[in-house]
């Protein structure tokens, strides 16, 4: 819990890792992959303040003490859901999944959530192994990985029927939230992998599952919130888009809140710190403090309030994730109530202009 | 250093900037010189113009990289006096495949097969498409958000042409992209169009603009992440 100017805000970190990326890991013959994506996750950690920079060693494999003391101690947060992804081209036991992050989970029950993840590409041997993750985790929600490469294939769509056949089992089993990663890294070719046409299709398709666009479709930020704003059952993640650009670029961060705030709204958005490329601590103390910068720039964005950032930091996913929250953190009935039916009155008509 | 021709090469080098200052980033609408990933430039002894480009990853996406390197060596390949053009794009996972291919006017889809990298099964003309559509919309609210500020009402802006539009360096983009979509784009051709040409009405106009900022913001985005992973990877 954070608790600042007498307002208290519980902390559900939707999105970080507790990955393996050090060199005993990498896949003989695909260790400039391993090192490459893991080098390019080190750049995106130097987008945040400097006193949190990490030398590439550490950052490569922190411990559980560490993971530990920054996620809860230092960084405010009460409940942290580990988003699983597997990446085994490249590690050979895998960059942090279920069973890893399952490993923290069982250990601490009451810090986390663990997400698992299937890939409708390994048939029914994977689908196996979904329901045995999720019978032993219980996991309410997953990460799916669309653009991650399984042996010939480059990525895979939502709406694949393999896929859809994981969703319906999915939703048999339980899962509610989707997570489904569109944002920057690994190798789109020619096949479009920051896509969300995708989620707005199974969406539609699947009323009773959520679905999560982890990095807000990143760098295609626009059809995200055009899709988003059509679909009830779709939200934001903010990981990447708090620790990204809030500190590097502070105006570009106040026009995409702007913007999520005007298409997609407070009640569906979801704060995420990605840890470990950026620590929770910064990010939940600059959203608690965050406004609009002066200036008629940002004059037609909706205002984010106390209330919102509630929601926004811990309320809306603890909602998605059956998370209880202490009284003294939640917010009043009435502020809850869904915002802004105007705005999205306002795009009923998404044929026009849509690139 | 010397050259063959008789240029003098302090002028041809200045050239070949001058080249790669018209090949973009199509993602951010902005010039591969000015986003700082030409990481060398030079012309040797035997009259060659050597261009090393760089990324912002080693992860960034193949297609916009193959796009950029195919870009340049077309565009420094009109400048008068070299004897041949070298183009290799550096620190990236696809460079053997992207730099080969291009060095072999492959194209992108044969440059692909049979590479590590994997196969592409379209080439990227379409792509190519749509993020100039995309600059049409983010350049439209660069142009047309002063004028609102400034007082323009929404009628005005719909009844307005380019050429009614102060000039400006945003303008002069608008109407380069607009000249790539086959768009009008002369002095009397429609301010506010869609990305295949079409007018805009009044009732239409909000919504439009609404959108053409997201596309902007979308761009910012996109150009700060970009710029602080290049800071970061080559410590600039």
């Amino acid at each position: 819990m954070y608790e600042k100017d007498g307002e208290k805000y519980f902390i559900v970190d939707s999105h970080m890792h507790y990955w393996d990326a050090s060199p005993e890991n990498w896949v003989e013959g695909a260790e400039q992959y391993a090192k490459g994506w893991i080098e390019c996750f080190h750049a995106y950690q130097g987008l945040g303040p400097a006193e949190t920079h990490q030398p590439i060693e550490e950052f490569q494999k922190v411990s559980e003490e560490q993971l530990m003391r920054e996620e809860f101690e230092e960084g405010h947060v009460d409940v942290a859901i580990f988003q699983s992804t597997y990446l085994r081209e490249w590690y050979k036991n895998g960059f942090n999944t279920t069973e890893q992050n399952g490993a923290l989970f069982r250990k601490y029950p009451d810090k986390f959530r663990v997400n698992s993840r299937f890939d409708p590409r390994d048939g029914d041997a994977g689908m196996r192994e979904f329901e045995k993750n999720v019978e032993e985790y219980r996991p309410l929600g997953v990460k799916l990985y669309t653009a991650e490469w399984n042996g010939e294939s480059r990525g895979y769509k939502l709406t694949d029927p393999e896929c859809y056949r994981f969703l319906e089992r999915a939703q048999e089993l339980g899962i509610r939230n989707i997570h489904v990663h569109k944002g920057p890294t690994i190798w789109p070719l020619d096949k479009d992998a920051f896509d969300v046409s995708d989620v707005d299709h199974a969406a539609t398709d699947f009323q009773g599952l959520n679905f999560i666009v982890e990095h807000v479709g990143l760098p295609r930020i626009e059809d995200f919130c055009f899709m988003a704003t059509q679909e009830p059952n779709v939200y934001a993640g903010l990981s990447v888009v708090t620790g990204g650009l809030m500190h590097a670029r502070p105006r570009f961060h106040a026009k995409v809140m702007g913007e999520l705030l005007f298409w997609v709204g407070e009640d569906k958005m979801l704060f995420g710190s990605d840890y470990n490329i950026w620590t929770p601590k910064w990010q939940v103390e600059g959203l608690v403090d965050w406004d609009f910068p002066e200036g008629h720039d940002y004059d037609d964005y909706p205002r984010l309030g106390t209330d919102g950032k509630k929601k926004i930091l811990g309320l809306n996913a603890a909602k998605l994730y059956d998370i209880e929250v202490p009284a003294e953190c939640q917010i009043s009935a009435e502020s809850s109530a869904p915002a802004s039916p105007d705005d999205a009155e306002l795009v009923d008509d998404r044929a026009v202009s849509q690139a | 250093m010397t050259v063959t021709s008789d240029t003098p090469p302090t002028t041809q080098v200045g050239g070949v900037w001058e080249a790669l200052r018209t090949v973009r980033d199509p993602e951010l609408d902005a010039d591969v010189v000015s986003l700082d990933f030409v990481a060398s430039c030079s012309i040797s002894d035997d009259g060659v113009a050597h261009v090393r480009l760089r990324l912002p990853t080693y992860f960034c996406a193949p297609n916009f990289a193959f796009l950029m390197v195919a870009d340049a060596w077309d565009a420094v390949s009109q400048v008068p006096g070299l004897q041949d053009v070298d183009v290799e794009l550096i620190d990236h996972f696809a460079s053997d495949a992207i730099n080969a291919g291009v060095a072999a006017r492959a194209g992108f889809v044969t440059s692909m097969a049979g590479s590590e990298v994997g196969e592409a099964v379209s080439e990227l003309d379409g792509l190519r498409r749509n993020f100039t559509e995309r600059a049409l919309m983010a350049g439209t609210d660069l142009v047309v958000r002063p004028l609102m500020a400034a007082g323009a009402t929404p009628e005005q802006v719909v009844a307005m042409t380019l050429g009614e539009v102060p000039a400006s360096a945003d303008l002069r983009r608008l109407r380069e992209r607009r000249r790539e979509l086959d768009i009008p784009a002369d002095d009397d051709a429609p301010l506010v169009v869609d990305p295949v040409g079409r007018t805009v009405g009044l009732e239409a106009l909000p919504l439009h603009l609404r959108k053409a900022r997201s596309y902007q913001v979308g761009v910012d985005a996109n150009t700060s992440i970009c710029r602080g992973q290049l800071a970061a990877r080559y410590g600039l």
